[in-house]
């Protein structure tokens, strides 16, 4: 074992990755500069600039010319700098990216892999704070990874790399720092398995990404309050763990998702509603949702932190519907 | 060349008259462009790889598609290559080495670097051509696309069709500067203005364009100046809007068709009693086309489901076994009599 943090297993996947000579990477300011979030830190040097190519600033072209290649038969991994910006590239990654399979009928495919970062909680304010990656987990064709650790980062980019379909990878902005164990020997994880980040039976807490760690953090408070919270992190949204989730709440009978982005309109959503689809008779109450509120992120600290899920409102949206 | 010329106006007048009378869903002619297909398609080479805007059906003509494969695409039915998921004239074939057609404009040109990076990077002595129309030509996409191409040296031959109109919007409202070709220095790399209905004058252009993009592994602009004899597609009437005499004027004086004709007949090489008989031949084996086309089956439901992903997911597996339940206990209402 290796203790690493996520922005290294993130590197280590990368250097993985370039081993085959189809792979190469490119984005804005990832070569000379090494990546706005030091990602990419050495690669110019080590890997030449055939490969870690830095990019006119067009993030529809980033991701287009990614599809093209892709298409010439390469393996790219674009950087978009932020998920705000994908916003920009957004045709590319719904309209060809995602649909090129389905219009081709099979006859072209797009093994491109789109890392991204997501997130706010670093007083960036409304334009540079936001998690779009619930919308493209909307999107047939496409799948989405959303790794809160070292270990996930490093098996599921793994796996992205070995998939023939577009992938958004979305690493938390806030998350690069976190410290976790990495085995030395090889694993990967695969899409649509959810990780159970603590066991309990009174009470289940869904969530990915940074609320992954907000959601651990409720748990410690719970067990104060003699509860045992079993946390589920969904690690992937598409496709997303239908099955351990419902295994859970078959087993505690209370459920409560967690998501960073707004609670309108956002994933939890799709997962309560699932949820009470399936699991209908084995609720004690209504699914509850803890999200963002349906704000601009605020620059303000305190503004920020307040309209970002945290612990407490977790607690109080299980004291609401359950009464625990 | 002149007979694939002939081809693709008369199986326009057909699908559009198919379309008129509820058969298929919508077209798009290419009446007055067909230089701007043949002439560029002529000088490249087959594995040079298309990404077409979606009036360039020549380009896929040129190559070997046929008539036939036009009009089952048109029609959807079980020979469409993408088995009923894409609209009328969002062709597509990989064996002719031409991408499917997209219709958010200039979504297509981000993509033709990085195909071109890709050929690069194989040692491939193929290069990438990039079709988009003088509206398409203002879009984002189509900027950073160019710029893209001559910062990072990808072989691209960027060809405008500037055919003066982006559905009702002419050139005078679309932009202020003096067309595309210029823009070219801007970016760096070489920009060409041609007389898009003379098929020499494009092939001409092209070659060269092609020979230096090859040699450079750089891109080339080439601004091919025609005129859309017709509406922008069956969805809207170009009399709403066109100035109906300057359509009558550039159907006289510069319809590409007659102006080949006219150079082939000049050379001894046509004749009228040629010409009847090249119209009639076409015709009719349009005519069979769609006919038959009609007839044929659709494709099956099944094909709903499959490439949304290599592997369909869980979740789109149930969701097809209950399309095809309700399918089946409602058949009045989805009626698949005619599917495979």
């Amino acid at each position: 074992m290796t203790e690493m943090i996520l922005r290294e297993a993130v590197t280590k996947a990368l250097r993985e990755a370039l081993e085959d000579d189809r792979v190469f990477i490119m984005g804005e300011d990832i070569g000379a500069y090494g990546g706005a979030y030091a990602v990419t830190r050495g690669f110019l040097d080590e890997f030449g600039p055939e490969r870690i190519m830095d990019t006119p600033i067009s993030e529809s072209v980033i991701v287009g010319a990614g599809v093209g290649s892709a298409l010439a038969g390469l393996r790219p991994i674009v950087e978009l700098m932020t998920i705000n910006f994908s916003l920009v590239a957004i045709d590319q990654i719904v309209n060809h990216a995602a649909k090129l399979r389905y219009m081709s009928d099979g006859q072209f495919s797009v093994p491109l892999v789109i890392r991204t970062v997501t997130g706010g909680g670093g007083q960036l304010a409304a334009t540079h704070s936001q998690s779009f990656e619930n919308w493209y987990a909307s999107v047939p064709g496409l799948k989405v990874a959303v790794p809160a650790t070292p270990y996930d980062a490093l098996g599921l980019f793994r796996a992205a790399m070995k998939d023939d379909n577009p992938i958004l990878f979305a690493e938390h902005s806030l998350l690069y720092g976190m410290r976790g164990e990495v085995p030395d020997e090889w694993y990967e994880i695969p899409f649509g398995q959810a990780d159970i980040k603590r066991k309990g039976n009174d009470v289940t807490i869904v969530a990915y990404s940074r609320m992954t760690h907000v959601a651990l953090q409720a748990a410690a408070m719970l067990e104060e309050k003699g509860r045992q919270a079993e946390v589920i992190d969904l690690r992937t949204l598409r496709p997303w763990d239908k099955e351990t989730v419902l295994e859970s709440v078959r087993k505690t009978n209370r459920v409560v998702v967690v998501e960073e982005t707004w609670k309108t309109g956002g994933f939890s959503g799709e997962i309560a509603s699932t949820i009470q689809e399936e699991a209908f008779d084995d609720l004690d109450g209504p699914v509850a949702r803890v999200g963002g509120l349906d704000v601009p992120a605020p620059y303000n600290g305190t503004l920020e932190a307040a309209a970002i899920p945290n612990s407490e409102r977790i607690i109080k949206a299980l004291s609401d519907n359950y009464g625990i | 060349m002149y007979e694939k010329m002939v081809g693709l106006c008369q199986v326009d007048q057909q699908l559009y008259k198919a379309q008129r009378m509820g058969l298929i869903s919508f077209y798009m002619t290419s009446y007055g462009e067909e230089a701007t297909h043949f002439g560029s398609a002529a000088a490249l080479h087959e594995k040079d790889m298309v990404y077409a805007q979606y009036r360039e059906p020549g380009v896929l003509l040129w190559r070997g598609f046929s008539l036939d494969q036009m009009v089952d695409q048109c029609f959807n039915n079980r020979h469409d290559l993408a088995h009923g998921r894409q609209m009328p004239v969002h062709y597509g074939s990989p064996e002719h080495y031409f991408q499917f057609i997209s219709s958010p404009l200039a979504t297509q040109m981000p993509q033709a670097p990085g195909y071109a990076h890709g050929l690069k990077q194989a040692g491939s002595d193929n290069c990438v051509i990039v079709y988009f129309g003088d509206g398409a030509a203002q879009e984002g996409d189509a900027h950073a696309a160019m710029n893209f191409a001559a910062t990072l040296k990808c072989p691209v031959i960027f060809f405008c069709r500037n055919n003066g109109y982006a559905i009702s919007t002419p050139v005078e409202e679309n932009y202020k500067g003096d067309g595309l070709a210029q823009r070219a220095l801007g970016y760096g790399m070489e920009g060409y203005r041609v007389d898009g209905n003379d098929v020499l004058a494009v092939y001409n252009v092209t070659k060269k364009a092609r020979e230096l993009v090859v040699d450079e592994g750089a891109p080339v602009l080439i601004e091919a100046m025609t005129y859309r004899l017709g509406s922008h597609s069956t969805s809207d009437d170009q009399t709403g809007y066109q100035d109906m005499s300057e359509v009558k004027d550039w159907r006289e004086r510069y319809f590409p068709r007659d102006r080949l004709r006219g150079y082939l007949q000049s050379q001894g090489l046509w004749d009228q009693e040629k010409e009847d008989e090249l119209v009639s031949v076409t015709n009719e084996t349009i005519r069979s086309a769609i006919k038959r086309a009609r007839a044929e089956k659709k494709p099956s439901l099944e094909h709903m489901f499959t490439d949304v992903y290599d592997v369909p997911p869980l979740r789109l597996r149930r969701q097809k076994e209950e399309v095809q339940a309700m399918v089946a206990k409602y058949p009045e209402h989805f009626p698949t009599a005619s599917h495979e």
